[in-house]
């Protein structure tokens, strides 16, 4: 029973995107695919548990969310009447097409949600949502929304990419440019959820999805960066926590836990990314990570390079994150007062966990303890995270 | 599928209607409908004279309201409209941007409710 749950919870944690791509490329009804792949996932509950988990249990499930679309349209509750539906349709008829290997269809669904037609403050969210498989209630807190506004717009999303015909294609190149900056975004995004998590999962799909985007545009050096960013973060996922459970921050951590073979590869990305020379927020964020990551060679990470790099983002894309990031690199360069005045200079910081924990720790070196014990306090109620609430806790004292 | 491509004109645009062959506006709209019947995805449309024109009617409780006037007001008011049969969103937004009115107003996209005209027709 349990070896049963657990082969469904697998497979639907492996192909849960796949199939849904797949399905909606199909027939451009992502919610019907998503209702479709659910109620299968349920009857693979009932069934294997009975029957043993099949041999090809992507196929299986296809092959059950297929009927089910079936069911549907024969009831009406299908409004496509699209060729592809049809050839959909056709397809599970003829036999056993589910056996076949199906195509890898996530790209096309990513670029449908990144989609200009659509709300754009719903792209990320409904690319998460439907080649990742994240709940509206978990992104609602991610995207400080309430679940029943997220529910909405994602709901409203879908209906439009149906009703109003968003073809499932990679953009030609003239349309590419502002879509792949929505898809870069949410690719990062599902990474930072997952690096929440620990690393897990979520971190590696949204690097497989990286590296998908990296081999369909080898010459997009934003797409690069942003894989060269991801796999220095993942590179350094076991040395993220002590054995016990703790919360190690960057600079103490233990380079030689550090995965040689990602950081090699995330370097070669950069390279190639940045032999364009064009420059872009990836790129930069991954060359602040590049940086640190120096210390894997036994080198000092250069603290002036990383305060210019930061410099450039900032003018980039002034975000609260880059300018605290920039102020933290200025404090190791300049010392904490110079880098206090820049952390003043930032205007609403009252929902920003790191300006807090930066600002905290500068109090602290700089001798201002009573104001850093208070900084500590807003920090520690912001981080969601509980190691990171130990580790702030603790260095309050 | 068909799109409806709704056109907005600028009250400017209105008052200077013209049927004058010569006129550069005329003359980018004949060359606009000959690419849509060119390319096969022309099924209809038609100009409309201006919301100064426009009545509306309403029945409530049996009663006849008219009202003169356009539905709504708004800055830039519906001139028209065009039908158009094609393969997706995209290449309805591709054709919106190459009409005459997207410089000078707006277009917008709609998608034709087919399902509800064969209910409403069959």
């Amino acid at each position: 029973m349990d070896d049963a749950r657990r082969a469904v919870e697998a497979v639907a944690r492996d192909s849960y995107g796949r199939l849904v791509a797949y399905l909606s490329s199909h027939t451009r009804d992502v919610a019907a695919a998503e209702d479709a792949l659910g109620d299968a996932l349920l009857a693979a509950l009932d069934t294997w548990p009975r029957e043993g988990a099949p041999r090809a249990p992507e196929a299986w499930l296809l092959k059950a969310a297929r009927n089910r679309f079936l069911d549907w349209k024969r009831h009406d509750r299908v409004k496509t009447a699209s060729v592809d539906t049809i050839r959909l349709v056709a397809e599970s008829r003829a036999g056993e097409p589910a056996d076949r290997q199906f195509p890898d269809e996530r790209l096309k669904l990513l670029f449908v949600c990144a989609h200009p037609a659509i709300d754009p403050a719903v792209h990320t969210p409904l690319m998460l949502q439907t080649v990742l498989g994240i709940t509206a209630a978990r992104m609602a807190s991610a995207f400080l929304v309430p679940a029943a506004t997220m529910s909405q717009r994602l709901v409203r999303a879908k209906t439009k990419i149906l009703d109003a015909g968003i073809p499932f294609e990679v953009p030609d190149d003239r349309d590419l440019a502002p879509r792949l900056d929505a898809v870069l975004e949410a690719i990062y995004a599902a990474f930072g959820l997952g690096w929440d998590d620990g690393g897990g999962e979520l971190a590696e799909e949204a690097i497989w999805l990286g590296r998908v985007l990296v081999e369909k545009r080898r010459n997009d050096p934003e797409a690069r960066g942003l894989l060269a960013l991801m796999l220095h973060g993942h590179a350094r996922r076991a040395a993220r926590r002590s054995p016990d459970g703790r919360y190690v921050p960057l600079s103490e951590q233990y380079p030689a836990l550090w995965s040689r073979e990602t950081i090699a590869e995330a370097e070669a990305e950069l390279a190639a990314a940045s032999s364009q020379r064009r420059p872009g927020r990836f790129q930069l964020e991954a060359a602040i990570q590049s940086a640190h990551a120096a210390r894997a060679r036994g080198g000092s990470v250069d603290w002036r390079a990383i305060a210019l790099f930061y410099d450039h983002l900032v003018r980039l894309s002034p975000t609260v994150g880059a300018r605290v990031g920039r102020a933290a690199a200025l404090a190791e360069v300049e010392g904490p007062v110079a880098a206090l005045a820049r952390l003043d200079e930032i205007g609403d910081v009252s929902a920003s966990q790191p300006y807090w924990a930066v600002r905290a720790h500068l109090l602290a070196q700089a001798g201002r303890a009573a104001e850093a014990r208070l900084a500590y306090d807003q920090a520690i109620a912001l981080a969601t995270d509980p190691a990171v609430k130990r580790f702030l806790s603790d260095r309050r004292g | 599928m068909q799109y409806a491509l709704l056109i907005y004109e600028t009250a400017e645009r209105f008052a200077n209607r013209t049927l004058d062959k010569g006129d550069a506006y005329i003359g980018a709209w004949r060359a606009y409908h000959r690419m849509l019947v060119e390319a096969g995805v022309y099924v209809g449309g038609q100009p409309l004279r201006g919301t100064s024109t426009a009545t509306v009617v309403r029945v409530e409780d049996g009663r006849r309201h008219v009202q003169d006037g356009p539905y709504a007001e708004t800055k830039e008011q519906l001139g028209g409209f065009v039908i158009l049969e094609l393969p997706s969103l995209d290449a309805a937004l591709d054709w919106a941007a190459r009409c005459p009115a997207a410089s000078y107003g707006a277009v917008e996209v709609r998608p034709v409710a087919a399902e509800i005209h064969d209910v409403v027709t069959m």
